[in-house]
């Protein structure tokens, strides 16, 4: 066994510290440690993406990031999408758009799409799909997902609101 | 995955002792996006992690004109197809780069870490390969310069001696009419490893009438990225033709010796390195007369 290691980052905005050890992924330590469930455990090896989390505004798979490696840093998932106000416009563009079907890879797209959006507000198709390769969902077939994030996109676009970071 | 104490050292020299002690048992960690996965296999089990990310000399890109491009060992694929310079002169690098794995992987797997990965199917080997691109190691005996070309010797195996660390890649300054494509094929759009890959890089005279040098390297059809120097040689005083092409191309599938698995069969796999050559060579031609490659 090797010895817990004390944490301190910032997750969906608020200071956190945890203890946990080296071998222990981002994604454990969101979910077992801090018991941030939002973020889900597909494949485990970076191929799925449901594990999809921003890191200092970085797309990454938190299955294969460190949670040792994030000192320091701001964490944001799925649980940080929606405020006081209600659901984040990308939230309310999947579940209008009927984006989902079981949801399990659903927080790992909405992460994904707002790291698009924050990026690139006005993606083609062909952009959104090359973007969510990474993303897998097994009940979709992507057509209604892409059709969300394209909503989403607009609403954004329209009501030229600030994104919650 | 087992246990393992990690460190996350500021300078190489750190990096390097931690590295070349054999009581710790260490491997570098730069993206651990074919690490991590390996470890939870059982492939490999270290007893420490060396973080590579907290060393300055690994996480920088510099480029000028005269020295060329120096990309530190744990520099992530996203920040080279982001950066401007790269994007404007190593046009072959960021084919190969901007396809390794989806987006969330792109800003953690490195290029320095799909060399030392040593696949045969790592898709940046072969771009390195055909720009002429040199590894910097530094390691407890002291720094080296090894060509990319001879980095990798056997699948997962490289040049790389115990202790020894990847410091950076270093690729030459981009001449003018030169031009360099890399292709490969795979079944689905993206996230996926190559059946088979082809990088070419050419020079072509001042009246682009002959192709002065040239380079062809192969991905997944041999044991390792293959540079087959023989395909480049047959090219030079000739005209960029597409005969020309289809000549080099037969001479780098008679190189190629693929092998049959789950992504394709040796007779595909030769057949691809044909239609690839030829492709990455008309690519590599239109860049280096300064035109928009869209094949």
């Amino acid at each position: 066994m090797t010895s817990k290691t004390l944490v301190s980052a910032t997750i969906n905005g608020e200071p956190v510290e945890f203890l946990c050890e080296p071998h222990q992924s981002l994604l454990e330590c969101l979910r077992n440690v801090l018991g941030l469930t939002g973020t889900k455990e597909g494949c485990n090896d970076g191929n799925c993406g449901a594990c999809s989390v921003l890191l200092d505004g970085q797309l990454v798979n938190s299955c294969l990031v460190l949670g040792v490696e994030i000192e320091g840093r701001a964490v944001t998932t799925v649980e940080g999408l929606a405020d006081w106000r209600g659901l984040h416009p990308i939230q309310q563009a999947f579940l209008e758009a009927d984006g989902f079907q079981c949801g399990f890879c659903t927080p790992g797209i909405l992460i994904a799409t707002k790291a698009l959006l924050d990026r690139k507000p006005n993606p083609t198709e062909a952009e959104i799909r090359t973007w969510l390769s990474g993303n897998l969902c097994r009940c979709t077939g992507y057509d209604k997902i892409v059709r969300a994030v394209q909503a989403a996109a607009r609403h954004l676009n329209v009501a030229g609101q600030e994104v919650n970071e | 995955m087992q246990p393992f104490i990690y460190q996350a050292p500021t300078s190489v020299g750190e990096a390097v002792a931690l590295l070349a002690d054999p009581a710790c048992r260490a491997r570098p960690f730069a993206g651990g996006t074919d690490l991590l996965v390996q470890m939870r296999r059982g492939l490999f089990a270290p007893e420490m992690l060396v973080d590579v990310k907290r060393i300055p000399e690994l996480n920088r890109i510099d480029f000028d004109l005269v020295e060329g491009l120096t990309i530190g060992a744990a520099v992530p694929c996203a920040w080279l197809c982001d950066h401007p310079a790269v994007r404007q002169h190593y046009a072959g690098l960021i084919d190969a780069v901007s396809i390794i794995g989806g987006t969330a992987i792109q800003w953690r797997a490195t290029l320095g870490g799909n060399l030392c990965n040593a696949a045969p199917s790592g898709d940046s080997i072969p771009a390195l390969i055909v720009l002429g691109a040199t590894a910097m190691l530094a390691g407890p005996h002291g720094a080296r310069t090894v060509p990319v070309a001879d980095f990798c010797i056997a699948p997962g195996k490289t040049v790389l001696r115990p202790g020894e660390l990847l410091i950076s890649l270093h690729v030459p300054s981009p001449a003018t009419r030169t031009g360099a494509r890399y292709l490969r094929f795979i079944p689905r759009g993206e996230m996926d490893i190559a059946v088979a890959g082809a990088g070419a890089w050419l020079a072509l005279s001042n009246d682009h009438a002959t192709i002065t040098d040239a380079r062809i390297a192969l991905s997944a059809v041999a044991p390792t990225p293959l540079w087959v120097k023989a395909a480049g040689e047959a090219l030079i005083g000739k005209p960029p033709t597409a005969e020309a092409f289809v000549e080099a191309a037969k001479i780098a599938q008679e190189a190629a010796r693929p092998i049959s698995d789950v992504r394709g069969t040796a007779a595909q796999r030769r057949h691809l390195v044909g239609v690839l050559t030829r492709r990455a060579l008309r690519g590599a031609l239109q860049r280096a007369k300064g035109e928009a490659c869209h094949d």
